[in-house]
């Protein structure tokens, strides 16, 4: 596999971990941050911060693998 | 007349001809009609994409369940997230197999990757399936949202039969490119519409949705984590939901083709960047349902609370413009679905299946004479057996989903079989069937469909790993 490729499966590894298997360690309402019960806010931050991450990736596959014919 | 009924019409005929105008000037062969001549670009692909997915039941369902049932609605804010960045991965690979072969459908893949066009025939026909009642729900909304909208001022089956026949004419004339023309009204006002009552009836009744927060933890103390208000829906049930949606969420049959219209992989890249965005408006859509829980309490039905909410809240020509966003958020998945089942049925089974000597001329002819014939299904099913389908639906995404090992295995491993993925097949769907009609949904805590998926991954493998001779024939796995 090239080392893009696997930094960026690494990245994406991060939703999954923080929006699925850490949910049982966030089910409960306090602390409540900005308004919103604990298991919200955390959901809604990582729903939000999951564009920022692949974004990531992308840059990193573009850096680290060499480009492939017939890209832009 | 009424206000309400003004906007409703004049967005839902507007609409309809924007759609018919989408495909001028293009000759439609299926190439054109069915992705698009592969030339979408960012804003197309995210527009259809965002399109098709988040339909009439996203709002009302999300609501509902936030209404009814608390913390386990929010499952639907974060599978989003985790199936576009499942995307990322898969989306450019398909796209290049499917630009490198000329592929249309989902199906077809199946067929250039196991070589066998009965696999795709089966394909084909488990999805158009699971479509049809999928199709037939998305009409029951709009009878619903425009009945309700306009104050019971139109009968809801005169609501289905108006725009399923304009969502015929457009998908008919211009293929995909009339979903995707569609798309952008709906896209604006749906946001719109979600937007001012989500943040709206938080202020209006609380001043604010911390205090709305406030006021609901105080009154039901555990509503908010999981399990909610059910019993069976706990930690487990929504992990294991969470990976059967996130996972099985492109293998459904439009979804999966609507990736070959894009121009390039790196569209496909790009847009999964940018698609968790479209995530927000379930936030706001789960604050309508929690207000409603607090002001107008016992509702039989949770997913009428937001239109409740909404006519309890507001004048009623803003009645009008939610159900005007409600219409054309049904009518655009509508049209891709009915576009892909005929495909599906006009190229994968009839083609492939009955006559190979088909030109692509009599296909396109035969898929776009099926649109007429499967819209006609999904309204016969909605207007005179509205319950004989609810099994169909309520197995829908877990039977999908098991399309998964044999998509993702054959595009990245090697040794994947077609007797490993027919017989994985087979084993998650029979699977799918007996828990579910059995009572054993939730199975251990965990959902069904996710049970069924795993059992289907490690029959594909074990089966493929048996057959010694794939080591020494040549590669079969597709060159990108």
């Amino acid at each position: 596999m090239q080392k893009g490729t696997i930094y960026a499966l690494i990245l994406g590894a991060i939703p999954f971990i923080t929006l699925v298997f850490a949910l049982p360690l966030v089910n409960r309402i306090e602390p409540v941050i900005l308004g919103l019960p604990f298991l919200l806010f955390w959901i809604l931050s990582w729903v939000i911060l999951t564009p920022g991450i692949l974004f990531a990736a992308y840059l990193l596959e573009k850096r680290f693998n060499p480009p492939e014919e017939g890209e832009e | 007349m009424n206000p309400a009924l003004i906007i409703i019409f004049g967005v839902i005929i507007f609409s309809s001809l924007l759609g018919i105008y989408a495909g001028r000037r293009v000759k439609m062969n299926l190439e054109e009609w069915t992705v698009g001549g592969r030339r979408f670009g960012v804003i197309l692909i995210w527009l259809l994409m965002a399109g098709e997915i988040y339909t009439t039941f996203t709002f009302l369902g999300a609501s509902g369940w936030a209404y009814s049932k608390g913390a386990p609605t929010f499952y639907i804010l974060i599978y989003g997230a985790l199936a576009y960045t499942v995307s990322f991965f898969i989306l450019p690979v398909i796209w290049k197999v499917g630009k490198k072969y000329g592929l249309h459908t989902q199906p077809d893949f199946f067929v250039k990757r196991y070589k066998s066009r009965y696999l795709g025939v089966l394909v084909a026909l488990i999805g158009v399936i699971f479509i049809i009642p999928y199709l037939q729900l998305q009409l029951t909304g709009v009878g619903l949202i425009v009945e309700e909208a306009s104050n019971h001022s139109i009968d809801s089956r005169l609501a289905m039969l108006i725009s399923f026949v304009l969502t015929c004419v457009f998908v008919y004339t211009s293929g995909i490119r009339g979903t995707a023309w569609v798309a952008i009204i709906k896209d604006i006002m749906m946001i719109v519409a979600v937007a001012v009552v989500g943040i709206g009836v938080p202020i209006i009744y609380f001043g604010g949705f911390g205090n709305m927060f406030k006021a609901l933890i105080a009154q039901r103390p555990n509503f908010l984590v999981f399990p909610g208000a059910t019993t069976n829906m706990d930690v487990l049930w929504v992990m294991s939901t969470l990976l059967l949606t996130g996972l099985g969420f492109y293998m459904w049959p439009h979804v999966f083709g609507s990736a070959f219209s894009a121009k390039s992989a790196k569209t496909l890249k790009r847009n999964a960047i940018i698609m968790p965005f479209y995530q927000i408006p379930v936030l706001l859509v789960f604050m309508v349902g929690f207000t409603a829980v607090l002001v107008i309490p016992g509702l039989k039905n949770g997913d009428f609370a937001f239109l409740t909410l909404v006519n309890k809240t507001y004048h009623s020509w803003f009645m009008g413009f939610v159900g005007a966003a409600g219409a054309v958020t049904a009518m655009v998945p509508s049209s891709i679905l009915i576009l892909f089942a005929s495909t599906l049925l006009a190229k994968n089974v009839y083609q492939a299946g009955f006559n190979p000597k088909a030109s692509e001329e009599e296909v396109i002819r035969l898929s776009r004479f099926m649109v007429l014939v499967i819209a006609f299904l999904a309204l016969l099913f909605a207007l005179f057996f509205p319950t004989a389908l609810v099994n169909l639906l309520l197995i829908g995404y877990d039977g999908i989903s098991q399309f998964f090992p044999g998509v993702v295995l054959g595009l990245f491993w090697r040794r994947v079989t077609r007797a490993g993925v027919l017989w994985g097949l087979a084993t998650g769907i029979a699977l799918v069937i007996f828990l579910v009609f059995g009572g054993w949904d939730p199975f251990l805590g965990m959902n069904a469909g996710f049970v069924a998926l795993v059992a289907n991954m490690v029959v594909t493998v074990v089966i493929s790993l048996l057959k010694k001779s794939s080591l020494k024939s040549k590669s079969s796995k597709l060159k990108t």
